[in-house]
């Protein structure tokens, strides 16, 4: 068969059936043998506008089904697109394979038109990648690519295919072994570190987990929960690690670092025994290093050996899969009460809360207040919240409660602008029945609101999408104000009317500009089939509280100033 | 403090670049760098030296393992071990120099490869200190090129474990099921 169809056979037996893409001059060899795979139901072709758009569409694929995710696209151009999506799974260990044409092998390196060094330019933002100038190498390659990505850390891996490979004819079997002598996706567990780890636990009187990206990638939110109620020990989480015990739960604090609340953040700071899980001790979660933690001993459970000690020297690392390494922890811990520490969070906790931005009065609309209405509405629904970066992102998991790991899709790592409407159909297109929600700044939404054509294209793809639109970039904006004197460079953002917008595309929309409407706008979203927009016209110049500073300690926040009309406010002055 | 890595790596093309490229990123300090064959076939042998405290090292050791294509890393810092460099060296001479020249790399038990009227080019291999210490010696009398091979290195006595080949054993299965099979580790280090 032709190297073309192998690409398709390599897909279908991977269980790969939907896929993003542009087509292009040097993939289309490819393209033109999907036509039987289309036509049989198979794999289904999305058509993107924007190839960067295939990537995240294929990560918010991964993210909410746990798969390998594909996208497509041609040489040059078409791939070079990819980089940014590439590049956001790589920061956020996402499993995507990419596809993309490359000019003929006996053109290489001769500048010919669309060819760009595709595994020179990708490198650096993949786990790994390909160039394959020989058909006989190719079915290995592919099944290389989807075993490299899936196993292990997961991560982006490349393939950039010659044309002239496509159109070569070859054998092709896909039940050989892959070897690949160096690579250890999953490194066997260490009792000894275990039993130490165990035995730090059970002698913790102030022990606290700080539970990552990593519990949700090993699926072991039911083991976590286990430990959290049998050995009593409060949860910090980091913002991929939303939901990796039920935000409601009395021991869960939230979210930590540097938009975390201020209670959870001094009990990271207060601790004896931090239990740090799948988590790669990112700056954004421990501030000032040297200031971080210092009366806890650390325990690392991590997969990826180059994790343990990059930023944060542990006292024991526990090397290995979660869904080992957990299961193999439970029974060495022994049940435990924390009553005194878990009073003092709770103090803490209180005092958080007195400063909350929705006990104030205004009459006015504030994005926390559309998150937290947002979550009144959808909670029942168990949806998939999908968020762009800036500050609704931040108030996003400051205010809605998640319950369930791998409820909210975010880039995290990367903190890529325009992630939220792909990602969203992404995740869309893994399950037409789940309520998908896109929350994106009006910043970060026009970066990639050509998208809105793919929810009509895919047959009214039922994606809801809700504009926190203050008329600024606002995270910078913040920053602006609190670090560079207010002088609003480049931040203030003049936006189309949305609302006209989305009705170009076809898209049923509608604004909102005072909290009383916040409901019934989201009600009829909900009760529109197919996809809806709210465009929230929200107050400008609000920020996100707290805040550690760059290069600051992590207890060391910058508060809401104290607010002129509060109910309930205790008059707790805040202790910093 | 210095540090003598020594990494094995499927040769492939490009594996240098993915290495070189890790180590750029990583923001990684290296001395010196250099590849070639190694005893089995189809895997090459790269010798390198890294300035840095414990802990970079480790992170460098750590992320060099990461890079799909490198089968075995090892420091071999502390080890005994053998490390040599070569040079080739350009000097300028004249009919009254020249004897003084050839004296000099004689003591240091290197070769003249080379001899042209006004130039003749020095071959030495040795350890670093005594290839730099030669070229002091020479400078006085203008170095006009020069070339050195980076450290390469061996550890002495007991013989080095051979690279084995492992294989991980994986059967296809549907993307994101769940898999009956023990996960089994592929070799390295």
């Amino acid at each position: 068969m032709t190297g073309a169809q192998m690409v398709w056979e390599a897909l279908v037996r991977e269980g790969v059936n939907v896929i993003f893409g542009h087509p292009g001059g040097a993939i289309l060899p490819t393209y033109d043998a999907l036509a039987p795979y289309e036509e049989s139901g198979k794999i289904h072709h999305v058509l993107v506008r924007h190839e960067q758009c295939a990537a995240h569409m294929a990560d918010g694929y991964a993210r909410a089904t746990g798969r390998v995710g594909v996208c497509i696209a041609t040489s040059g151009p078409g791939a070079t697109n990819l980089v940014t999506g590439l590049a956001t799974a790589q920061m956020d260990s996402i499993p995507i394979v990419a596809i993309t044409g490359q000019v003929p092998s006996n053109l290489l390196g001769t500048d010919a038109f669309q060819e760009s060094d595709v595994v020179g330019v990708t490198q650096p933002v993949c786990k790994h990648n390909y160039l394959v100038t020989d058909i006989h190498e190719l079915p290995t390659i592919l099944k290389e690519a989807f075993y490299i990505a899936r196993e292990g850390r997961p991560g982006p891996v490349l393939i950039d295919i010659c044309k002239d490979v496509q159109t070569a004819t070859g054998l092709f079997r896909y039940d050989m072994e892959v070897d690949l002598p160096g690579f250890e996706p999953w490194p066997s567990v260490d009792a000894e570190a275990l039993a130490q780890a165990a035995e730090l636990i059970n002698r913790a009187e102030r022990p606290l987990i700080l539970a990552g990206h990593g519990v949700q990638l090993a699926g072991v939110s039911r083991e976590l929960m286990e430990l959290v109620e049998k050995a009593e020990i409060p949860v910090v989480t980091t913002l991929l690690g939303a939901g990796n015990i039920p935000e409601s739960h009395p021991l869960s604090l939230g979210m930590g670092g540097m938009h975390g609340e201020a209670f959870a953040n001094r009990a990271v700071q207060a601790c004896d025994v931090l239990i740090a899980m799948g988590m790669r001790f990112d700056d954004r979660i421990t501030g000032r290093l040297d200031r971080f933690a210092k009366q806890a001993k650390i325990i690392h459970f991590e997969l990826d050996r180059a994790e343990v000690g990059k930023n944060v020297v542990p006292d024991v690392a526990v090397i290995g899969d979660l869904a080992e390494t957990l299961p193999a922890l439970l029974p060495k811990i022994e049940a435990r009460r924390h009553q005194v520490w878990i009073q003092e969070i709770n103090e803490w906790r209180a005092d958080s809360q007195a400063t909350d931005i929705l006990n104030y009065e205004v009459d006015e609309l504030i994005p926390p207040y559309v998150i937290r209405q947002l979550w009144h509405c959808t909670r029942d629904a168990r949806p998939i919240i999908v968020t762009d970066v800036g500050q609704h992102q931040m108030w996003e998991s400051q205010y809605y409660i998640h319950e369930h790991s791998g409820q909210l899709i975010t880039s995290g790592g990367l903190g890529t602008m325009g992630f939220a409407l792909p990602a969203a159909i992404g995740a869309q297109m893994a399950d037409r029945n789940r309520l998908v929600w896109a929350v994106a700044g009006d910043g970060g939404f026009q970066m990639t609101l050509q998208e809105l054509a793919v929810l009509k294209q895919e047959k009214n793809l039922p994606v809801k999408i809700a504009i926190i639109n203050n008329g600024f970039l606002g995270m910078v904006r913040q920053w602006q104000q609190l670090f560079y004197q207010k002088r609003y460079v480049g931040t203030p953002v003049v936006s189309p009317d949305f609302v006209k917008l989305a009705e170009a595309y076809d898209i049923p929309a509608v604004s909102v500009r005072k909290p009383q409407d916040v409901v019934p706008a989201l009600e009829r979203a909900l009760a529109t089939p197919g996809p809806f927009l709210i465009d929230f016209r929200v107050k400008e110049e609000v920020n996100v509280y707290p805040m550690v500073a760059p290069g600051a300690a992590v207890d060391d926040l910058i508060r809401r100033p104290k607010p002129a009309i509060v109910q309930g406010y205790s008059g707790v002055e805040p202790h910093w | 403090m210095k540090h003598t890595l020594v990494a094995w790596m499927r040769d492939k093309p490009g594996v240098l670049n993915r290495v070189s490229g890790m180590l750029r990123r990583r923001n990684f300090n290296i001395d010196s760098l250099q590849v070639g064959h190694s005893e089995t076939p189809g895997i090459s042998r790269m010798t390198f030296v890294v300035d840095g405290n414990e802990r970079m090292v480790d992170q460098v050791i750590k992320q060099l393992r990461k890079v799909i294509d490198v089968t075995r890393v090892e420091d071999i810092t502390d080890k005994p071990m053998v490390a040599r460099e070569l040079a080739l060296i350009r000097v300028q001479c004249t009919s009254e120099t020249r004897s003084e020249i050839v004296q000099i790399v004689n003591i240091y038990r290197g070769e003249i490869v080379d001899v042209s009227l006004d130039s003749m080019v020095v071959q030495i291999v040795g350890s670093e200190d005594r290839v730099d210490s030669l070229i002091d010696l020479l400078s006085q009398f203008g170095i006009t090129e020069m070339v050195r091979t980076g450290r390469v290195a061996l550890v002495r006595g007991t013989t080095e474990r051979r690279f084995r080949r492992s294989t991980a054993v994986w059967r296809a299965r549907a993307n994101g099921t769940a898999s009956e099979d023990a996960r089994l580790t592929t070799g390295g280090v």
